[in-house]
């Protein structure tokens, strides 16, 4: 089936299987191989992408045809003009990552949230990234790290050190 | 041109929190995995499991799954018994296992047959339709069953027993007679459920046969990429040389990347014979059916002590359940790891423990989840077996503890069962964390809450862990020590690059191992790129696992380090027109003695070394070390758990934990703390979660991350943690490795505290996981118990 799917801004026109993945799609068909699979059943969301500006969607639910006519960002649509999104500068400077695996989908989860609710407490961003398994960090400083983002992006100034202290 | 100073760096690397080297392409999604790796004409695999934990297969019928389209290939035992490849040793060499099943399955989900595509999907559709005939056959499904010896598993083998190997350490009859003359003893038999690492990226690997160079290249998911290409050379007898194994980046391993599956072994094999690359990638079910699994152990743990609560004597007795073949990955010498440790902090005056290991239809395994080689299966019958020994006593646990541990001026310390404790100082350790957690104020609460019948809990694990396998005279992996190396090559203007014959699965060696050159050398930690996995290039080492990194790469790495400044000294001097005897290494520059204006920096060394080397010395400026450590690293840690129970519902809230490890000289802060927060959630998921259960039919139970249960954010605890620094004497740089101590250390701390909750209804001891229906039904069956009286 031919679909057409704006990913990180640019338009990709292509013939994919009707049970093509969507994160298959991205990995595969359109080359971003940010978006990982780790499991077969939907739970570990390590490839979470955004659509539609802020929908958080696990790529692995959705057949790559069901995102015909959408916007998807995916972890490498986030750095703009070679400089970091402030929620991939939290999850550095709070070291929110080990392997790295689980990185790209939590940071769109976290990316999904923040448009959503600008400002979240640490039970709210706890419950948003519950979809999102992590083996590495124990989760606390991903919290941290989504907790700077949203102050850098209210008041892009003192975040990190704020969240720090 | 003149000389540069750029690189020098007048200040401490070492001990700083230094953002990860690693980070940049992680967060925008340029890391690169094993399924990253796309190479032309590569065709894809796929595996066919058995339905059956114990069957004889009648036959295997591939050509439905030969119509599908793209289906190139249905390779089966048979087809690799032809290339001597349908068995392959496992990895300390006292079994061998099945690559594709030949004969018989020995447990569910067991691979009989691989189907090689064009693309994925054409594989998976390939194996849906091989057909396998089976002939079922009654399973064991545990270690008991299997001790009676009424079913044979093993028909390959000569001895028709399930029984595998007895394993002792200690004096049994000392221990025995200190036992039976002890004023107050326990015994209990407590069973560290079978767990499983589950790494986020599932193993795999992209085999690559040139046939025009004869080189065979693996990208794998390897924690230890040298030894693997070295099993590889010896089962297949292609040349070593002709072998190159590239380990990219890994997504977690937690040991889980240790072993070598039957997956690699038949894409390697499909590669080699078709002359094009093959990619499997295994789905998470694979991973949680087949893989190296953990722990699995029944162990009957019994104290004798003295009224005061001195301890006398500790004997543990296990049944080990190691599923179809012996495929645990621990070193030659110790099939049963570094169990010994399970004298723990404490100073017992005579110890005996054994084990007997048994073969059953589940999956192979007993890998070092997390751990180094069953030290948290140790660890957790000394700890549990210290509460039980205090409640029998009706002493304070942190009271028991006192009055046992090993003093600070015992050390070096040998334990009972053979271990040469390099340093702690558990007493100091053990009374910060009393001290933060506020555990006299604790008990006092604990104390109110009882009177008004809520369920409360302190759970205490004082924990000594051994790692950094290990002294080449001790350990070896099929043959080949325990030793690890580092390559150091300084660049003419002062960067340079590290190799290590380590690979970080996540544990940041790209920063600590430039922050170790960085402070032995003097020069910017951010201009050192740090290489690992790729056999072409890295020196020969035993790899990532055990938290053996820092104990014995790191050793390498800072000797290495040192060797280029024993050099540089020499250029030094020959630039300062000095004696090298003259010359000093001092604030990170080298200075002449009593002249300290008269200095060189390592950098201007460096370029020195290519452009104006000393009359007499090699120019250039690098080094290869490889390090035999002269005894194993002992990091240790108090752990305090608080708890409270939901009596109608068995819900367990960890309202507190904090974690005090002291794992010696800490080279990164930042990086030890990720460590510790990771460890404990995996401790965490261990007691109150994660299980790979079996029905009594053998069947699989938790084969999905909807079954196998690991920790979301929600349900995680806050982790608070602190740190004493004790340094073995024994390491250049005092470290001794951490990577797995929260793990170790954890699960005893929140049974603990739960069986402390509990023991005012009277329970005693339940198996872990601790999950809210065990613990609802233990408080119902106490309570009915007590209605009943």
């Amino acid at each position: 089936m031919r679909i057409n799917v704006k990913v990180n801004g640019k338009d990709y026109e292509r013939d994919v299987e009707p049970r093509t993945l969507l994160a298959y799609f991205l990995r595969e068909d359109v080359g971003l191989t940010g978006t990982h699979v780790g499991c077969d059943s939907s739970s570990c969301g390590v490839c979470t992408i955004v659509m539609d500006g802020d929908r958080a969607v696990k790529s692995c639910t959705m057949f790559a045809v069901q995102a015909d006519g959408h916007e998807i960002t995916t972890i490498e649509g986030l750095a703009q003009g070679g400089k970091l999104h402030p929620l991939q500068q939290g999850f550095w400077d709070q070291h929110g990552l080990q392997c790295g695996y689980c990185t790209p989908g939590m940071i769109m989860t976290a990316y999904a949230l923040l448009k959503r609710n600008p400002s979240p407490n640490e039970p709210q961003i706890r419950d948003a990234i519950s979809g999102n398994l992590c083996r590495c960090t124990g989760y606390q400083n991903i919290v941290k790290a989504i907790a700077q983002a949203s102050k850098e992006l209210a008041a892009p100034s003192a975040a990190r050190e704020a969240v720090k202290a | 041109m003149s000389i540069t100073t750029d690189g020098h760096h007048e200040k401490h690397a070492l001990g700083i929190p230094m953002k990860r080297k690693e980070d940049p392409r992680f967060i925008e999604g340029r890391g690169r995995y094993v399924d990253d790796i796309t190479l032309p004409n590569m065709l894809h695999m796929a595996l066919v499991h058995s339905p059956y934990p114990h069957a004889r297969i009648k036959n295997i019928d591939s050509s439905a799954a030969l119509k599908v389209p793209g289906v190139l290939a249905v390779i089966t035992g048979k087809d690799l018994e032809g290339a001597k490849l349908a068995w392959i040793p496992t990895f300390h060499g006292m079994d061998k296992q099945m690559v594709l099943a030949v004969g018989k399955v020995l447990y569910q989900y067991q691979e009989v047959a691989a189907v090689v595509a064009t693309s994925r999907e054409a594989a998976h559709d390939g194996a849906e339709l091989v057909n396998v005939d089976y002939e079922p056959l009654d399973p064991v499904a545990d270690p008991f069953t299997a001790k009676a010896d009424k079913i044979i598993l093993r028909d390959d083998r000569d001895n028709k027993t399930n029984h595998i190997y007895h394993w002792e350490v200690g004096d049994r009859a000392k221990t025995d007679a200190a036992l039976a003359a002890s004023e107050v003893k326990i015994k209990e038999r407590m069973w560290f459920p079978r767990s499983h690492p589950a790494p986020l990226e599932p193993c795999g690997i992209v085999a690559d046969m040139n046939k025009a160079t004869g080189r065979l290249t693996l990208y794998i998911t390897s924690q230890a990429p040298h030894a693997h290409r070295t099993v590889v050379s010896l089962v297949t007898g292609i040349p070593e040389d002709k072998i190159r194994l590239v380990s990219p980046d890994i997504g977690g391993g937690f040991g889980n990347k240790v072993p070598v599956y039957p997956g690699y072994v038949v894409a390697a094999a499909a590669s080699v014979i078709l002359g094009v690359p093959v990619k499997w990638i295994e789905t998470r079910t694979e991973n949680l059916t087949t893989t190296g699994f953990a722990r699995d152990y029944h162990m009957d743990v019994e104290i004798g002590a003295g009224k005061d609560g001195k301890v006398k004597a500790l004997k543990v007795s296990t049944i080990a359940d190691h599923g179809a073949f012996d495929a645990a990955a621990d070193p030659t010498k110790y099939p049963a790891g570094m169990f010994g440790i399970c004298t723990g902090s404490y100073d017992f005056p005579t110890a005996f423990t054994d084990l007997d290991a048994y073969f059953t239809n589940k999956a192979p395994g007993g890998i070092a989840y997390r751990c180094s080689f069953r030290v948290t299966e140790a660890s957790y019958a000394i700890e549990r077996g210290m509460d039980l020994l205090a409640n029998k006593l009706n002493m304070d646990p942190a009271e028991l503890r006192k009055k046992n541990f090993i003093k600070k001026e015992q050390f070096p310390y040998k334990s009972p069962l053979g271990f040469v404790y390099d340093s702690g100082d558990y007493h100091a350790t053990f009374e910060k964390a009393l001290k933060k957690i506020g555990y006299d104020e604790l008990r006092r609460e604990q104390a109110e809450k009882r009177k008004r019948g809520e369920l409360m809990g302190i759970g205490i694990s004082t924990f000594t862990e051994v790692v950094g396998a290990g002294p080449s005279k001790y350990f070896d992996i099929m043959g080949i020590k325990m030793f690890d190396s580092a390559e150091v090559r300084i660049h003419p203007t002062g960067s340079g690059i590290i190799r290590t014959g380590t690979k970080a699965q996540g544990q940041g060696h790209e920063t600590t191992w430039a922050q170790i050159v960085a402070e032995e050398l003097g020069l910017d930690p951010q201009n050192f790129l740090v290489e690992e996995g790729d056999t072409d290039t890295a020196p020969y080492g035993l790899g990532t696992y055990a938290s053996r990194s820092t104990p014995v790469a790191g050793a390498a790495v800072t000797l290495a380090a040192r060797k280029i400044r024993d050099k540089a000294r020499k250029i030094a001097a020959h630039l300062l027109e000095a004696a090298e005897a003259d010359v000093e290494w001092k604030d990170y520059k080298f200075q002449v003695k009593g002249a300290p204006a008269k200095s060189v920096t390592m950098a201007q060394v460096a370029f020195a070394a290519y452009t104006n080397p000393a009359p007499g010395t090699e120019a250039g400026l690098e080094a290869t070390y490889y390090y035999d450590p002269p005894n194993m690293t002992f990091p240790y840690g108090a752990y305090i758990a608080v708890v409270d129970i939901d009596k109608d519902t068995g819900g367990v809230k960890v309202r507190r934990f904090l974690a005090i490890d002291d794992c010696g000289t800490i080279i990164n802060p930042m990086i030890v703390e990720g460590q510790v927060h990771g460890g404990l959630t995996e401790g965490f998921a261990i007691a109150f979660m994660q299980e790979i259960g079996y029905d009594k039919s053998g069947n699989a139970l938790h084969t999905n991350f909807t079954e196998y249960l690991v920790p979301t954010a929600l349900e995680t605890p806050h982790w608070e943690t602190d740190s004493t620094v004790t340094p073995s004497p024994h390491h250049p740089l005092g470290a001794k490795g951490v990577g797995e101590s929260p793990n170790v250390g954890s699960p005893a701390a929140f049974v603990n505290a739960v069986m402390d909750a509990l023991e005012p209804l009277g329970i005693r001891h339940i198996d872990m996981p601790l999950t809210r229906e065990k613990v609802w039904r233990a408080i119902r069956d106490a309570e009915a118990n007590t209605a009943k009286v």
